[in-house]
């Protein structure tokens, strides 16, 4: 029988491994959390007394319903929590358990990866107390605690509303809720969200409720600078009439939209295309997630959707494997699989539209601003690089020559941003420049880890 | 960081560059440390003050040293009783 | 279309040809630079650093020592630094057998003039505390260096574009052929230059070239497995190297170790990849905590290869063609062009400019090729 990895235990893996033990197959389901649900549909951590269903609102039902049928699914998986995978190699991942190194064999492979928040800098985002939008929530969730009492949320996002509302709820106080994107550049494009109107309709609610609590929600700001010496005291931006207003704060959460984690796609040979909408470059796969016969993806970390989407993407892509091993399709329940991804995705790509990635903003940063957080290397330096005789106009030579995108977390967190300082100074489109190239390991690994088991 | 739910566990201690703190099992190491302070290390690089960023184990900006030599991602760490950390590196560089 | 014209065309846009650029045209030369990709992309660009000057092939020694005198001058000579540091190089040995290899090296070296510490266990771990317990002797070598190889060779180029090297970047050469005295070059966009002397630096790439003019070496591409750490507190200020081959290691002043393993593994120069096996990581993992213990907790960020060009016998071609009057070449490294770099470009610039250079150079011959190749043992061991 062909053995079947899963990367990720989120909607989109969960649902794949659901439709394939269904068909009676071995699914091995890697996940390199301790608990199963991904980042969105995070647990809270063991003996935590958090009210999730509050905290949850209307998906609340889908959320316990998740984890009701990951349980129900557990003992016919082989399911390895703490489970990191850091390198491929052929048909072999090179995981980490328990700080160990050991290596996966599969056939098929599935990486249902994630997201995490995309992010555009600016002055002083490396102080302690700003916190990335999603962080924001994934450490209520399963710590039970807010990253500040007095928050600050900042970016370009429905998500911004929808975690102020939870802080809000949680005892938090929301300073402001500032969204770079101007208010009529989002309604220009809302005939494209209106294809998904359930979801439509309760980002119109979190709104409305911010307003109601008298919380400043600010459409079109451009962000000057988080000012404080050793923590956060206060953000500081533009308003939509040209103001510059500061809001005293102890945390600011940052939100532009997710990226997804493509470093195993990377590895596994996937092609990479540039999307002009997410405004990032994104692995290239057939509506089903399959990349080649044997490689397929899953959730967030293919295409930006939500949790509906990737839990409707996990369960095609599944499809898709069953399809492959030349097993017996249910062609009746693949359609209106398929209609859904798309549409939710469809929606997705509206908001990316509405919601933008302020490009324009990130390229006019100010040098002194720091855009690589491990190595702190400044958009100066960068633009400094490029500006020498024959200076680079493609990211991974200016990576080579300025180590931006180059510590701990491999571009991760500035690689969106460094694409477009890089595009602004070169004077070209973000597409020309490049993407950075995943190398192993996806994440640091320690020395130890190789020692031989004796 | 600012507590918000009860949790029910052994109480632990552990300490940050010598000083003592509270937590309960299930508490990451993350959570344990910004709810008594706003730092968790000080950059390799000029020492600035950092206390983490994503929050999920991707941007790796919370790792903070332990007393065996090694870093610690505190994000993704559940406390442990007798945890000795550190802001900075304890190994003294070779005049 | 008419042809431009240039003195020397010089293509392979690596430390060598950069080198080779800079020297021509600071005795006036005109220089053409032609490059496929980026200059210093390639094995210049991604190898480990070393300027190692102890256990070299021995006739090599005085090109050597000529090159080290012009990295020792680089600020001087091209306006940048490029990290260069004086740092020594520590060779280990981890046996008998090795200590009197260790000891055999160290004699050749004495014999050029460098000073070769000779230390011994206890000294070792007083000196180097944080190795471990298995060397039972090693040699120190204090001239030998270190410098960034990400940053060296376009500094260089740009210091050749500032004497007034033409530098053709993202130009691939798809013709060459005789023409006259000179060259005529034919570029994949259909332009065309003339030259009088053609310098072939292009690396793993370079054999399209020689065998244009019926000339061939064994040349094939691989890459070392190499990695970088998370920054630690600097402490390690020598570049280490297990003379067994397993390991070879530097720390810079940041704080990042960067590491270079074996056994080398086979490149693809079509698809411009160089993956690193990760079981070939892990080894390099253990061979490191090995040798320094107190690193076993650090975490690796990165790892990385690239393409370099290997001969059987481990040592470059170097000189001109011995069928085309007015054609040299310059490629198959082995993995130690970095220390030799601005030599082999020193040389060439009096070869071509003067009709010979006085650094001994004949072992590096092309013609070496035409009897049967040795295959060195250093050969046998670093590569599957």
């Amino acid at each position: 029988m062909a053995e079947i990895v899963i990367v990720g235990a989120g909607p989109a893996g969960i649902a794949a491994a659901e439709v394939l033990v269904a068909q009676d197959q071995r699914v091995t389901l890697l996940d390199e959390a301790a608990q199963a649900g991904g980042q969105g549909y995070r647990r809270p951590s063991p003996s935590l007394a958090i009210d999730m269903a509050g905290l949850m609102g209307s998906e609340a039902g889908k959320y316990a319903g998740l984890h009701a049928r990951f349980e129900r699914l557990r003992p016919q998986l082989d399911y390895r929590p703490g489970t990191l995978v850091w390198a491929m190699d052929g048909d072999r991942l090179h995981v980490l358990t328990g700080g160990r190194a050991g290596t996966v064999r599969f056939d098929m492979l599935m990486l249902a990866t994630g997201a995490m928040d995309r992010i555009a800098p600016l002055p002083g985002w490396t102080l302690p107390g700003v916190f990335t939008l999603g962080g924001a929530q994934v450490v209520l969730k399963d710590q039970g605690c807010l990253i500040g009492r007095r928050v600050a949320f900042l970016g370009s996002s429905p998500l911004l509303t929808l975690a102020a509302k939870q802080y809000r709820a949680m005892g938090g106080e929301v300073v402001v809720i500032a969204d770079t994107t101007p208010l009529y550049a989002k309604i220009a494009t809302s005939p494209a969200l209106l294809r998904a109107p359930r979801t439509l309709l309760r980002g119109l609610a979190y709104t409305a409720q911010a307003m109601i609590a008298g919380t400043p929600l600010l459409n079109g700001v451009k962000p000057i600078a988080v000012e404080g010496t050793e923590r956060v005291e206060a953000l500081v931006l533009r308003d939509a009439s040209g103001r510059e207003r500061r809001f005293a704060c102890d945390a600011v959460a940052l939100g532009y939209g997710l990226k997804p984690e493509t470093q195993l796609a990377d590895l596994a040979g996937a092609e990479f295309a540039y999307d002009r909408d997410f405004r990032l470059f994104l692995p290239k796969a057939d509506a089903f997630g399959r990349v080649r016969r044997g490689l397929y993806l899953a959730g967030d970390g293919a295409r930006i959707g939500g949790a509906d989407a990737a839990e409707a993407s996990g369960a095609l892509a599944a499809h898709a494997v069953l399809a492959d091993l030349g097993l017996q399709q249910d062609i009746a329940a693949i359609r209106p699989l398929a209609r859904r991804v798309q549409r939710l995705r469809d929606f997705q790509r509206g908001l990316a539209r509405a919601f933008a990635w302020p490009s324009r903003q990130i390229g006019a940063l100010p040098d002194e601003t720091v855009l690589c957080r491990c190595e702190r290397v400044t958009v100066g330096e960068v633009r400094g690089a490029m500006t020498k005789g024959l200076g680079p106009v493609e990211v991974n030579r200016v990576k080579a020559m300025t180590r931006c995108g180059m510590g701990r977390c491999q571009g991760r967190v500035c690689g969106p941003a460094l694409q477009e300082v890089v595009a602004a100074a070169a004077g070209h489109d973000v597409e020309a420049g490049g993407r950075l190239r995943g190398q192993a390991p996806v994440k640091p690994i320690a020395l130890v880890a190789a020692e031989e088991t004796p | 960081m600012f507590r918000v739910a009860k949790r029910d566990g052994a109480r632990v201690t552990l300490t940050l560059d010598g000083e003592p703190i509270g937590a309960t099992a299930g508490d990451s190491v993350l959570a344990a440390l910004l709810s008594h302070g706003p730092i968790l290390r000080r950059l390799e690089f000029g020492g600035e003050p950092r206390a983490g960023f994503c929050l999920m184990g991707a941007c790796q900006d919370c790792w903070v040293w332990s007393e065996a030599g090694g870093r610690i991602r505190a994000c993704t760490t559940p406390v442990a009783e007798g945890m000795r950390l550190f802001t900075e590196a304890q190994v003294q560089a070779r005049g | 279309m008419t042809a431009a014209t240039t003195d020397v065309a010089i293509v392979g846009g690596g430390l060598i040809g950069a080198w080779t650029a800079f020297f021509l045209a600071r005795r006036g030369q005109r220089v053409t630079l032609i490059e496929k990709g980026v200059v210093g992309a390639q094995s210049s660009g991604v190898n480990f650093g070393n300027l190692r000057l102890q256990g070299r092939y021995p006739a090599q020694y005085p090109l050597s020592l000529r090159s080290q005198a012009l990295w020792e001058d680089l600020e001087a000579l091209i306006g940048e630094d490029c990290e260069f540091a004086r740092t020594g190089h520590l060779y280990l040995a981890y046996d008998k057998e090795e200590s009197e290899k260790l000891e055999g090296y160290a004699k050749v070296s004495d014999s050029y003039g460098l000073q070769i510490e000779r230390v011994g266990p206890a000294e070792l771990r007083k000196r180097w505390p944080w190795l471990g317990e298995r060397a039972v002797a090693a040699t120190f070598s204090e001239r030998d260096a270190t410098a960034n190889p990400r940053l060296a060779t376009p500094a260089i180029a740009r210091a050749a574009l500032a004497q007034g090297v033409e530098i053709r970047e993202e130009t691939r050469v798809s013709d060459v052929a005789r023409q006259g005295e000179g060259f005529l070059l034919t570029m994949a966009d259909g332009s065309q230059l003339s030259c009088g002397a053609l310098v072939n630096s292009a690396g793993a790439w370079a054999l399209e070239i020689a065998e244009r003019f019926g000339e061939t070496a064994p040349l094939f591409p691989a890459g070392p497995p190499q990695f970088v750490t998370e920054p630690v507190p600097y402490q390690i200020e020598p570049s280490i190297q297990a003379i067994d081959g397993s390991v070879i290691f530097r720390q810079i002043p940041r704080g990042n170790i960067i590491l270079a393993g074996y056994p080398r593994t086979a490149a693809d120069p079509v698809s411009n990849r160089a993956p690193v096996p990760p079981a070939k990581t892990l080894a390099a993992m253990r061979a490191l905590a090995r040798v320094a213990p107190g690193l076993a907790h650090c975490h690796v960020i990165r790892v990385w290869s690239g393409i370099e060009a290997y001969l059987p016998d481990m040592i470059p071609v170097i000189g001109p063609s011995l069928t085309q009057p007015g054609l040299f070449h310059a490629f198959g490294f082995c993995g130690h062009g970095f220390q030799i770099g601005p030599g082999v470009g020193l040389c060439l610039s009096e070869m071509i400019l003067d009709g010979g250079t006085p650094t001994p150079l004949d072992a590096f011959s092309i013609g070496r090729f035409r009897a049967e190749a040795t295959v060195s043992e250093k050969f046998r061991k670093e590569f599957d």
